[in-house]
């Protein structure tokens, strides 16, 4: 991994210092990303794919509606009674022989888990792909602790072997298309076959002996969680490939870190969202491997067990009575797949390892925004509320309300602080005008003179801020007379 | 019926033809049709852009203008665009209550129930998809976000344009996406929104189509803009003024091309 690169398809994205902040706002992250060509052709490619695979399982579902509305209350119950039920959590999974760790922020989690590795005296470990761990930036914290985190699932082996960022929540290397991940095997794996060729199956099969060592090597690995049974103390991971269960059941020392949303109250909820998770994410009616495991059992698997729980802006935005909806999010990515803004923009557009509609209304909660220099500030405003996001959601956030609710917070904070902006001024003006009939006529008969900008009925180019539209649009040019006029002078 | 007709903000001041249509084709159909005169606004803009201190006196006054419909005055409210209907179900109330103002609240609401999108009102309501319009043209058909997926008027508009004598209706490959405008979005994320517009573009041309049309103007405005800008040669029309169109009135498809 240290090998210079040669070749521009490794041009990542660098480690970023915040893994929920990477620096830039959303527009200019975003102007980026439309420019590259590559990365326009394999997402248009991979969500339509999946898009489509979604809507057929889905469509087999009879009573997919009433799987989503239990999926949001229970989700919603297990929120508002989030105290009571991790304390039993905790109960249960000690009662096992597991051990619980909390974790306020980021870095109480990293030092927790390089203490444990560490108390191993372990200098690798294996790692389960993990959204709260990536969250946390603990491969780059272990690595500058001396300590090497292996990523096993293959997209995520792809993103870390090309020092990269993921771009997706499921998929993330879906900004990659197979002859750039050749490449990246080639160059970076140090045992990939010569002869290596971009078919899939080869290229799963380079990954899997280069991952069976690390396996069977490793005295400890890390892991998330799809879910936690409070009454029982299980934990559940849901996956594709079987790294996950290797991981899961061969080291001996076994560290899980989770959200604290990811409860669920009783073993029988999980029949609900191992229904909803895998046809919205994946796609498939159900998921090759589903492991569970409660504490530790003597002589089968790992033989120390340890959840680390993790806060990191979490209570912040249960303490929001509208924001805190998303947090019932269980990382499934179908909003992500058909967003047509992600469609367009990939992933690394949104700064953050939550991309998408779903990392719009979770990044800036967890983090807070800080000031409007805050690029998680922009994040609300990237989306048209188009609703296609909310139409797919297995547990029915609406996250064009809570897009909406957002923004008023960010505008909110601009009256408080008394700070004037240009589109406050604007906003302003606007709402006196559109709120009296008369005052609407008047401003119609005076923009009528608008007239004399346009050219064959149409505004082809306007100054600032009016550019931002005749950049890319024509405008028509205002009638001669309103339909407020018209009908005075007509009925 | 009595009708009120809402025109929309963008219909009374940029696209007075979709109002105006709106008003011929339900007198067409033996309805009465009134303006209230105080209406301006529902406040979708503010709202949408987060403004929701600014957005209460633009709903308080579009709540004022319509609910003499609570006391018989007339006896429905007809919007011709699916977004502003959206928006007076999915909003005014919320704008309110978060100004303290819960009985500005209920009214609005209640205004709220006798509200409906226009092809809402001519299926769901008078019961009619053969308006006996007259339209000798080949039309592609946009259902917009919000009348899609806010509303949800399913294929009432194209249960409508169906029955329209003459008419040539292509279908418009991916119309289910969003075509970019997202209001202030447009604005704010141009490049992105300009980029949703270059496939919405491209799948309009594809059809060959002389005419785009759909129940939002915003939507139209965007669209249009973008075909305008590339000459084109598609021109925008709302619903309305499709329906509207009769043999002894057609409606003109001349002028600029979008």
């Amino acid at each position: 991994m240290t090998t210079t690169p040669t070749n521009p398809v490794f041009l990542g994205v660098p480690h970023p210092r915040e893994p929920l902040r990477w620096g830039d706002p959303f527009p200019t992250a975003a102007r980026e990303s439309l420019d590259d060509a590559q990365l326009r052709r394999n997402l248009g490619h991979a969500t339509s794919t999946i898009r489509d695979k979604r809507a057929r399982v889905v469509g087999e579902v009879p009573d997919w509606e009433e799987l989503r509305d239990a999926g949001a209350a229970l989700k919603a119950h297990t929120l508002t009674h989030l105290p009571e039920l991790l304390e039993r959590l905790e109960e249960n999974v000690t009662a096992r022989g597991g051990v619980v760790h909390w974790a306020r922020d980021a870095a109480e989690a990293n030092a927790i888990v390089t203490d444990l590795v560490r108390a191993k005296q372990a200098d690798e470990v294996v790692k389960v792909k993990s959204m709260a761990t990536q969250e946390i930036g603990l491969d780059e914290h272990l690595a500058s602790e001396g300590i090497a985190a292996f990523e096993t699932d293959l997209a995520e082996l792809i993103v870390q072997l090309a020092d990269d960022q993921p771009s997706h929540i499921l998929v993330p290397a879906i900004h990659r298309n197979r002859a750039e991940i050749r490449e990246i095997f080639l160059e970076r794996m140090g045992d990939a076959p010569a002869h290596l060729t971009d078919d899939p199956a080869a290229l799963a099969e380079a990954a899997r002996l280069h991952l069976r060592r690390k396996f069977l090597s490793a005295k400890a690995a890390v892991s998330g969680a799809n879910f936690a049974v409070a009454d029982t103390g299980t934990l559940a991971v849901v996956e594709s490939e079987g790294n996950g269960r290797m991981c899961l059941t061969l080291p001996e020392t076994l560290i899980t870190v989770m959200g604290i949303e990811k409860l669920v109250p009783s073993f029988e909820d999980l029949e609900v969202f191992l229904q909803l998770l895998p046809r919205s994410s994946t796609g498939e009616r159900m998921n090759p491997y589903t492991s569970l495991w409660t504490g530790v059992t003597p002589g089968d698997g790992p033989q120390e067990f340890h959840l680390v729980l993790l806060d990191n802006g979490r209570t912040r935005a249960l303490a929001d009575d509208v924001g805190r909806d998303a947090l019932r999010c269980i990382r499934c990515s179908a909003c992500l797949n058909v967003c047509p803004v992600y469609e367009r923009v990939g992933g690394h557009a949104y700064q953050s390892v939550y991309p998408g509609p779903i990392g719009a209304i979770l990044t800036p909660q967890l983090t807070g925004v800080q000031s409007h220099d805050d690029p998680n500030a922009t994040l609300p405003y990237a989306s048209t509320l188009c609703g296609a996001c909310y139409e797919v959601c297995p547990v029915k956030i609406d996250i064009p309300s809570l897009l909406v609710h957002l923004r008023a917070r960010d505008v909110d904070e601009d009256h408080d602080r008394h700070r004037p902006t240009g589109w406050g001024a604007a906003m302003k003006a606007a709402a006196w005008v559109m709120s009296d009939g008369r005052r609407m006529g008047m401003a119609e008969k005076a923009s009528a003179a608008g007239r004399v900008v346009a050219r064959d009925g149409q505004i082809r180019s306007l100054p600032f801020p009016g550019s931002l539209w005749t950049g890319s649009r024509d405008l028509p040019a205002p009638p001669k007379q309103s339909f407020r006029r018209w009908w005075k002078e007509n009925r | 019926m009595r009708i009120a007709l809402a025109a929309t903000c963008i219909g009374d001041a940029l696209f007075p033809q979709a109002p105006q249509a709106t008003a011929r084709l339900l007198e067409r159909l033996g309805h009465e049709v009134v303006f209230p005169p105080g209406q301006a606004c529902c406040g979708q803009m503010h709202v949408n852009t987060g403004y929701l201190e600014e957005a209460y006196p633009v709903v308080r006054n579009h709540v004022r203008a319509f609910e003499p419909v609570l006391d018989g005055e007339f006896d429905a409210v007809v919007l011709p665009s699916g977004s502003c209907t959206g928006a007076v179900r999915h909003q005014q109330a919320m704008v309110c209550r978060r100004a303290g103002d819960e009985a500005l609240a209920r009214r609005a609401d209640a205004v709220s129930r006798h509200t409906y999108e226009l092809s809402e009102l001519l299926v769901d309501v008078l019961g009619v998809t053969d308006v006996g319009a007259h339209f000798p043209h080949r039309v592609t058909y946009h259902p917009t976000c919000h009348s899609l997926r806010m509303i949800h008027v399913g294929d009432k508009p194209l249960r409508l344009l169906r029955e329209v004598g003459g008419i040539d209706l292509v279908e418009l490959p991916g119309a289910e996406s969003c075509c970019g405008f997202g209001g202030t979005f447009a604005l704010k994320n141009a490049p992105t929104s300009t980029a949703m517009l270059a496939d919405k573009v491209t799948a309009v041309k594809s059809t060959e189509a002389e005419v785009l049309t759909a129940g939002d103007y915003s939507c139209l405005m965007h669209i249009g803009g973008g075909l305008s800008r590339l000459r084109a040669g598609v021109r925008i029309m709302h619903l309305a003024e499709i329906l509207a169109s009769t043999v002894d009135e057609p409606a003109e498809v001349v002028g600029v091309a979008a």
